[in-house]
């Protein structure tokens, strides 16, 4: 029984490569997610960006804030 | 500026909604279909990473020569902007490439380039956080070499045979697709106005740094 499936399978299988016509739709590279993911790189990349600067200047008022202190103490 | 600063953000931001339906809404180009769609905002990025590029290499001249403060604030804000451009246009790029050439990566001249040039501009970035006092003129001299190098890039796609389009496509597109044309004009506006907003507050933040500066010098003294 089991001969006689290991033969069937054998003799299915092609010897060497064998050309196709027609890729198939399975086999393409889909568009959707390399447009998606180059539109949403973009707003993560913006969205990063301003919430560095927005950090930056949240930490330079801060610091400003402490020596306009200091300046008045020291007055 | 200030008084524009608002207005702007409001028109950048309504037109930077309006951009993703109308790339949505406009017609597939006939061999690339769908991937082509990068194209409206990979076009507008390298738009915007001209401008920076422009007003660091005459920042940094106007710095280097006239010794200006402003100019060097808009400097270090537009190369700062130049490696952000700069890095999606090779991710989105590279994400078009993909589907068109087959490949994530194409050591063609003009992506070698463009690489090369975002590279001198992050060097530049990396001169000014890490090359201490007197580093300001260093990097001057790094955004004049790297504004110099920017034609050499965008002839590059004439110049060598490269499998990336010349520089003609957007002409013929003008002439065979207006409707294309046209959407490209307007993502490209507002990368550009974005480019202007964002150096705008880039320059108040390097003026907040000069500010804190001085205080700290006068707390000293």
């Amino acid at each position: 029984m089991l001969a006689t499936v290991f033969f069937a399978l054998q003799q299915q299988i092609p010897e060497g490569f064998s050309p196709v016509t027609g890729v198939p739709v399975t086999e393409q590279i889909p568009a959707a997610p390399l447009v998606i993911a180059s539109y949403a790189f973009f707003l993560l990349l913006m969205v990063f960006y301003l919430w560095t600067k927005w950090r930056r200047i949240g930490k330079v008022e801060t610091e400003m804030r402490a020596l306009e202190r200091r300046q008045a103490e020291k007055r | 500026m200030k008084k524009l600063f608002v207005p702007l953000v409001v028109v950048v931001a309504a037109m930077f909604v309006a951009a993703p339906i109308a790339i949505a809404e406009a017609d597939y180009e006939s061999t690339m279909l769908l991937v082509q769609k990068i194209f409206y905002f990979h076009f507008a990025t390298w738009m915007a990473m001209t401008v920076a590029i422009a007003v660091c290499g005459i920042a940094s001249v106007i710095y280097l020569f006239k010794g200006s403060k402003i100019s060097d604030w808009c400097a270090v804000a537009s190369a700062e902007l130049v490696v952000v451009f700069g890095v999606f246009g090779l991710f989105s790029g590279s994400l078009w490439g993909r589907k068109a050439w087959g490949v994530w990566w194409q050591w063609d001249a003009r992506v070698t380039m463009a690489t090369m040039l975002v590279l001198i501009f992050l060097g530049y970035l990396m001169v000014r956080k890490y090359g201490g006092p007197g580093s300001e003129k260093l990097a001057a001299a790094m955004g004049i070499f790297g504004a110099a190098t920017s034609p050499f890039v965008y002839k590059s796609v004439d110049w060598w045979r490269t499998i990336h389009p010349q520089t003609t496509v957007m002409r013929t597109l003008g002439e065979k697709w207006p409707g294309a044309w046209l959407l490209v004009l307007f993502c490209s506006a507002a990368f550009v106005l974005l480019t202007v907003l964002l150096l705008t507050a880039r320059v108040r933040l390097e003026a907040m740094r000069s500010r804190l500066d001085e205080m700290y010098l006068a707390l000293e003294d």
